[in-house]
């Protein structure tokens, strides 16, 4: 079980590059989702059955797999925009910067010990990878809709290391982290909406009126 | 009665979205404020015991983030009423319930002992300030919404990452979960250290960019400048005091263990730098609102110093937390009158305002010289403390900077105060049907009265609780 475990953890990470590599947002969109699919069965394989574990897998799998690519497949249709333009980090220096924070995080992950249970799994330098190819997307990227994918796939990262936690964290908790990440979407989902209306277009490089002189 | 002051500002929110009248709506917002802070000064003076589990408890340092938040937050509702009169032309039904559930997320992150719901409510008044900072609904407001939402929303992800480092090193050390706050302390000392260091940097830039410590500040003069002034009063109160009690948290944590001094060291250092960054930019601003926003850096930066001071710099610490929080609610009050009365922030077109607005005026006046730490204001007496503690400990160069920057922060702000107040009004300036009125004028007036009480006389349950407080976070007398 473990090992297919670890094969799903490298599919989130191979994942990473496919967003890291594409200017087209809605492959983006479904790589993301994907992912967070991923994310969804991953904690079945980890941990002991249980009602409260079922709950959660659901939810993600709802959440992050339906939920939240939908909205934000909406925000790409109502803004018209198909593709990302002249990023900030070209997508071949965004992949070679991918490959260098995925060993970085390999290293990073080398000097956490894990819990026995754990020992031996991918969890940590797949989730700090992820968060870090997430930020690389959010600061490489013009449209606002790349930076909200960019915070997704950060958002994936820290739940996969929040998957580790999943029998043990109270349901609450991440039945509320799980809500906001959706609030959160969905206001996103709204200012991005008013962006494309005032500005007639999602390039956040023109949001410079505030710029100190 | 603890699930009650959190679920009232609740009720009012779906109350305030039912009434479809923009100018009966306003009402609410005072009807529940005080509600509320009623609530809590019973709940002050009778605290109930710790919910089964433990979840919800109200201890000495959430009754000082409770108590200064629903001050605040009330002035600022009394204040809206009048406000949103002004602003008829704008409707008002999202602004109302969302500043409502912001109360609420406040207040729940004020009684909260387990530090995942404390997370949860962070993030929650995170997201319920984006609308109000966007009340304007033009261009620039929605770039400030814009990167408000993203550095925040980055910054407490990261925080999330932090708790889930933190409670997988309890798994490490005893293989069984927790993340409630006593059990965390209690076993600071034998969390893993590998997970624990990692953690405590993670909430530390967490809740660090949610604060606005430099250099995660970027978002604050943006959302600071375009927010109407009630949203800046409790933006630059109510939510840094919100992230600050986060930081407590994670400085009792820390304290508790072997790496508080090093926490400390950093917080000293970031303290430090986000007072620089202050004093910088503070200089030649010519948007009065924006330099609130570098005005908040300054603060957080002297809380962030007053943490890493320790010691006796806590007591003023926490006595800051207040003072700066009801200060910056006169300043943000007063501005946006200003603001209202000649229709334009830039100190080119406002000027005078002693004359056009002469009670916003005095008050902008009488907070700028309370925040910039002038007697015999409350806020001289908390900077007064953290300075003499530093000078005590002999960390003389920590203290002598701080002098400096506070003395360089002093003459930056007066170079933009004292025209908008004092100056000559300009010829050719519009018209405007603002004029400072009872409802406008009276809260902002009421908060620097309080100010200048805790200048001159701390009363004593107050005290009490403010020693109570310190020595949660390990500072005796």
């Amino acid at each position: 079980m473990t090992s297919l475990a670890d094969q799903l953890l490298v599919l989130c990470l191979l994942l990473n590059f496919a967003v890291l590599g594409t200017s087209r947002l809605a492959v983006s969109v479904r790589a993301v989702a994907l992912q967070g699919v991923v994310l969804g069965v991953l904690p079945t394989l980890v941990h002991p059955f249980s009602w409260h574990l079922v709950l959660i897998v659901v939810s993600i799998v709802v959440a992050k797999g339906a939920v939240i690519p939908m909205l934000i497949m909406r925000a790409i249709r109502k803004a018209d925009i198909e593709r990302e333009f002249q990023p900030f980090i070209g997508y071949i220096p965004s992949l070679l910067l991918g490959a260098l924070f995925t060993a970085l995080a390999f290293i990073f992950a080398a000097r956490l010990p894990l819990a026995p249970e754990h020992e031996g799994l991918l969890f940590v330098p797949a989730s700090i990878a992820t968060l870090m190819c997430g930020f690389l997307v959010l600061m490489g990227r013009r449209k606002a809709i790349s930076q909200v994918i960019g915070y997704l796939l950060m958002e994936n990262g820290i739940f996969i290391f929040g998957l580790l936690l999943a029998d043990a964290m109270p349901l609450m908790v991440e039945a509320g982290a799980l809500l906001d990440l959706l609030v959160g979407i969905f206001v996103m989902g709204i200012v991005i909406n008013h962006i494309s209306r005032e500005f007639s277009s999602l390039d956040t490089s023109r949001l410079s009126a505030l710029r100190e002189e | 009665m603890m699930w009650a002051i959190v679920l009232l500002p609740l009720l009012g929110a779906l109350v305030a979205w039912l009434i479809p009248d923009d100018r009966r709506r306003t009402f609410v917002l005072p009807l529940f404020a005080f509600l509320h802070l009623a609530l809590t000064l019973a709940l002050l003076l009778d605290t109930p015991p710790p919910s089964p589990g433990g979840w919800i408890f109200l201890d000495p340092l959430g009754k000082l983030a409770l108590i200064c938040n629903s001050v605040l937050f009330a002035a600022c509702a009394a204040y809206a009423v009048g406000y949103l009169n002004y602003r008829r032309n704008r409707p008002n039904r999202i602004l109302c319930s969302a500043l409502l559930v912001c109360l609420s997320a406040m207040t729940l992150v004020a009684v909260s002992q387990h530090l995942g719901l404390l997370w949860i409510a962070l993030e929650a008044t995170t997201i319920t300030m984006a609308p109000l900072i966007y009340f304007n609904h033009n261009a620039r407001s929605i770039e400030a919404t814009w990167k408000y939402l993203l550095i925040c929303s980055v910054g407490i992800a990261i925080a999330l990452l932090g708790l889930f480092f933190l409670a997988y090193s309890t798994i490490v050390a005893k293989q069984e979960v927790s993340l409630l706050l006593g059990s965390l302390i209690g076993d600071a000392a034998r969390l893993h250290p590998g997970w624990r260091h990692a953690a405590f940097i993670f909430l530390l830039v967490g809740f660090g960019s949610k604060m606005g410590l430099a250099p995660l500040h970027t978002w604050k003069p943006d959302a600071y400048g375009e927010a109407p002034g009630l949203v800046g009063a409790l933006l630059a109160g109510g939510l840094v005091n919100c992230a600050l009690l986060g930081l407590l948290r994670v400085y009792q944590i820390a304290a508790a263990s072997t790496e508080g001094a090093l926490f400390q060291e950093v917080l000293l250092g970031m303290g430090l730098v986000s007072m620089a960054f202050a004093a910088v930019f503070m200089a030649r601003q010519s948007d009065f609102k924006r330099m609130l926003a570098y005005s908040s850096v300054e603060h957080v930066g002297i809380l962030a110093v007053a943490l890493g001071l320790g010691k006796g710099a806590l007591y003023g610490a926490l006595l800051h937390m207040i003072n700066n929080a009801l200060t910056k609610g006169v300043l943000f009050l007063s501005s946006g009158n200003i603001h209202r009365a000649y229709n334009s922030k830039s100190t080119n077109f406002v000027r005078g305002a002693l004359r056009r607005t002469p009670w916003s005026g005095a008050l902008f006046l009488a907070a700028f010289f309370a925040i910039t730490g002038s007697p015999p204001f409350g806020p001289f007496v908390s900077e007064f403390l953290i300075v003499s503690s530093a000078f005590v400990q002999g960390n003389y160069w920590s203290g002598g900077l701080f002098l400096l920057f506070l003395a360089l922060i002093f003459i930056g702000m007066a170079s933009t105060v004292l025209p908008v107040v004092m100056g000559k009004i300009p010829g050719d300036i519009e018209k405007t049907h603002y004029r400072d009125t009872a409802h406008t004028v009276l809260p902002p007036l009421v908060l620097m009265g309080v100010i200048l009480m805790l200048g001159v006389w701390i009363p004593g349950p107050l005290q009490a609780l403010l020693r109570e407080a310190a020595g949660q976070l390990g500072g005796g007398e």
